[in-house]
C-alpha cells in the first residue's frame, strides 16, 4: 500500500518492474524496447511508403498510459508488455507478451 | 525599455535598486494577433524576437502554459558547440554560434556567453579517427576545430585520469575553442525583454487547449484565458509537442523521454571549458558558482514527467568518476529532469504543416540549448515568409518520408538508446 502510493507520488529512487516470470526486480535488470503498440506492415501483402513511415518513425507519444516493451535482460531475458504511465512513472500492470489490456 | 549599462547600475545603486523597471509587462490577452507563438521557453522567446525584429511583425503573442523559462530553457547544462559531422547540421547550429557572439549586445542583456572551448575526449584510435573525420567535415565547413593528442589534453584536464590503472586510457581529442556555455535563464530573460520591448506580448499562465481551424486554414486558438484570433500559429513546445499536435491531428516522429542532469556542490575552479566523456555519455563543465555541473544519457524509457530515478544518476556518476576520480569526492547538490522531443533521426523539425499558418518547431533531442538564437531565428523566417529558411531546409518534416535523414549518429529509431 504505501510502496504504491509512493510510486505514485514519484518518490522512488527507482521503478520496480514485475517481471511476468520473476516477479518484482528493480529498473537495474531491464533494458527497454519502445512503443508495443506499433505493428509492423503484414508479410507479403502491398504496402505503401506512408504506412511504412508510420511504422518505422511516427509514435502516438501519449502523455499518460503507454504500452510498451521492455527486456529483463539481466534475469530471465524474456521479453514482455508494461502498462505504465508516462506521467508519473506509475507501473498500471505487465502481460507476457502475448496478452493484451 | 530603459537600456541597461554601468550608468544606470550606478544610477540605481543610489537608490538601493528600488526603482528599476520591469524586465516585461504582463498583458492580458487581445483578442486578436498576426501570430501567436505557443510556448515561452528560449526557442519561442527567440521566435518572437527575430518575428519582430527581423520581419516587422510586432503584434503577436507568447501564450506560457507555466512561467517563461521553466521549461528546457531551464533545465540544460548550457553547452554552446557546433562540432557535427554533416553539413546541414554544422552550417545551421554554427550559425547559432555566430549569434551567441554578440547576443549580449543584441540583446542588451548579460547571457554571459563563455566560449571556453569544448573538448570531446577520444579513448581509442578508431576514436581519434572518427573524431579526425568529424573534425575535417567541420574545418571544411569553416569551423575552427583541432585534434589534439593525449599531452595536450594532459595540460587542459590534469585531474583526469592518465594513471597506468585508466579504464578508458586518454588517446586525445577533438577542441572547438568556440564551445562553451551561456547562463540559460539569461537567454530567455534576455530574449523575453527585448521581445516585450518591441511589442509582443508575454502570456504567462496561458495554455492552449485547441485550434480553429477552418477550410485547412487555422483562425484561432483556444486557450485558457479565453480565444484568441490569429492566422499564425508558431509550436514551440519541445517537451509536450506531441500533445498539441495530437489536437490538430498529427502525429509526428517523436518521443518524449526524460533527460536529467546534477549539479555537484561548488568548488574552487577546477575545469575551465566542457569536457565530454568518450567512452560513455558523460560530459561536465563547471559553474561560475563552482558547481560541477554534469548530465549523460537519457533515463531510457518514455516519460512527460520531468524527474528521472537515480539509476541513470549512478550511472552517470560511475562514467563521470573513470574520466576525473576526483569527483569521486564531491557530494551531488541536486538532480533535475527535462522532457526532451527526441526525434527519430536525432535533429530538429522546422516545418509548416499540412494547416496553413501552423508551424512546427520541435525535434530539438538534447541539443536545443545552443541552437536557441538560430533556431528562432529560422523559424520566425519560416512563419513571416511561409517558406523554409535556406539554413532550415533540412529539418523539415517530410524527409522522413523522403528519407533525407540527418542521423548524426545513425542510431536509427531506437531513441531512447541515444
Amino acid at each position: 500500500m504505501k510502496k504504491a502510493l509512493e510510486q505514485k507520488l514519484g518518490l522512488v529512487d527507482m521503478l520496480e518492474i514485475k517481471c511476468p516470470y520473476c516477479g518484482d526486480r528493480s529498473q537495474n535488470e531491464f533494458s527497454y524496447g519502445g512503443d508495443a503498440t506499433v505493428k509492423r506492415p503484414e508479410l507479403n501483402s502491398e504496402v505503401n511508403d506512408l504506412e511504412w513511415d508510420s511504422f518505422v518513425y511516427y509514435r502516438d507519444n501519449p502523455r499518460g498510459k503507454h504500452l510498451e516493451l521492455w527486456h529483463h535482460i539481466s534475469g530471465c531475458r524474456q521479453w514482455f508488455k508494461v502498462h505504465r504511465n508516462t506521467a508519473t512513472h506509475e507501473i498500471i500492470q505487465t502481460l507476457e507478451m502475448q496478452e493484451d489490456l | 525599455m530603459k537600456k541597461y549599462s554601468v550608468f544606470s547600475l550606478i544610477k540605481n545603486a543610489f537608490n538601493g535598486h528600488k526603482n528599476w523597471d520591469v524586465a516585461w509587462r504582463d498583458p492580458e490577452p487581445k483578442k486578436e494577433y498576426d501570430a501567436v507563438i505557443i510556448g515561452g521557453g528560449g526557442h519561442g522567446l527567440a521566435t518572437a524576437y527575430y518575428l519582430a525584429k527581423n520581419y516587422g511583425i510586432k503584434n503577436v503573442a507568447i501564450l506560457e502554459k507555466g512561467w517563461i523559462g521553466g521549461g528546457n530553457i531551464g533545465r540544460n547544462t548550457t553547452i554552446l558547440r557546433s562540432n557535427y559531422l554533416h553539413d546541414a547540421n554544422n552550417l545551421f547550429y554554427d550559425h547559432g554560434m555566430q549569434m551567441w557572439k554578440d547576443l549580449s549586445q543584441e540583446l542588451n542583456y548579460n547571457v554571459m556567453y563563455s566560449p571556453r572551448g569544448i573538448l570531446n575526449l577520444a579513448h581509442s584510435d578508431a576514436q581519434m579517427n572518427a573524431y579526425s573525420r568529424r573534425g575535417n567535415s567541420m574545418r571544411l565547413n569553416g569551423i575552427d576545430a583541432s585534434l589534439i593528442g593525449r599531452e595536450e589534453v594532459k595540460k587542459m584536464i590534469p585531474f583526469a585520469d592518465f594513471t597506468e590503472n585508466a579504464r578508458f586510457p586518454i588517446f586525445g581529442g577533438l577542441l572547438q575553442p568556440i564551445g562553451g556555455t551561456a547562463r540559460h535563464d539569461a537567454v530567455a530573460w534576455g530574449y523575453a525583454r527585448a521581445a516585450d520591448d518591441l511589442g509582443v506580448d508575454i502570456i504567462q499562465h496561458c495554455e492552449v487547449n485547441g485550434f480553429d481551424i477552418d477550410d485547412g486554414k487555422v483562425s484561432g486558438v483556444q486557450t485558457s484565458r479565453g480565444n484568441i484570433k490569429t492566422k499564425k500559429v508558431g509550436l514551440c513546445v519541445a517537451g509536450s509537442t506531441s500533445i498539441l499536435a495530437e489536437k490538430l491531428n498529427m502525429t509526428l516522429p517523436i518521443e518524449a523521454h526524460v533527460l536529467q542532469a546534477c549539479v555537484s556542490e561548488p568548488v574552487k575552479p577546477m575545469l575551465d571549458g566542457v569536457v565530454t566523456f568518450g567512452a560513455g555519455h558523460f560530459y561536465c563543465s563547471q559553474s561560475d558558482k563552482g558547481e560541477m555541473v554534469m548530465g549523460g544519457d537519457l533515463d531510457g524509457y518514455n516519460s512527460y514527467a520531468q524527474r528521472g530515478n537515480l539509476p541513470t544518476i549512478q550511472h552517470v556518476l560511475t562514467e563521470g568518476v573513470a574520466l576525473f576520480p576526483n569527483l569521486s569526492r564531491l557530494k551531488v547538490l541536486r538532480t533535475w529532469g527535462g522532457i526532451m522531443d527526441m526525434s527519430m533521426d536525432g535533429s530538429p523539425i522546422i516545418d509548416r504543416t499540412h494547416i496553413d499558418g501552423v508551424y512546427l518547431n520541435c525535434g530539438w533531442c538534447y541539443g536545443g540549448f545552443k541552437a536557441t538564437p538560430v533556431s528562432g531565428l529560422t523559424f520566425a523566417h519560416t512563419i513571416a515568409t511561409n517558406e523554409p529558411h535556406k539554413l532550415s531546409l533540412p529539418f523539415k518534416l517530410d524527409r522522413f518520408h523522403t528519407g533525407h535523414l540527418l542521423d548524426e549518429k545513425g542510431l536509427g529509431t531506437k531513441t531512447w538508446i541515444s
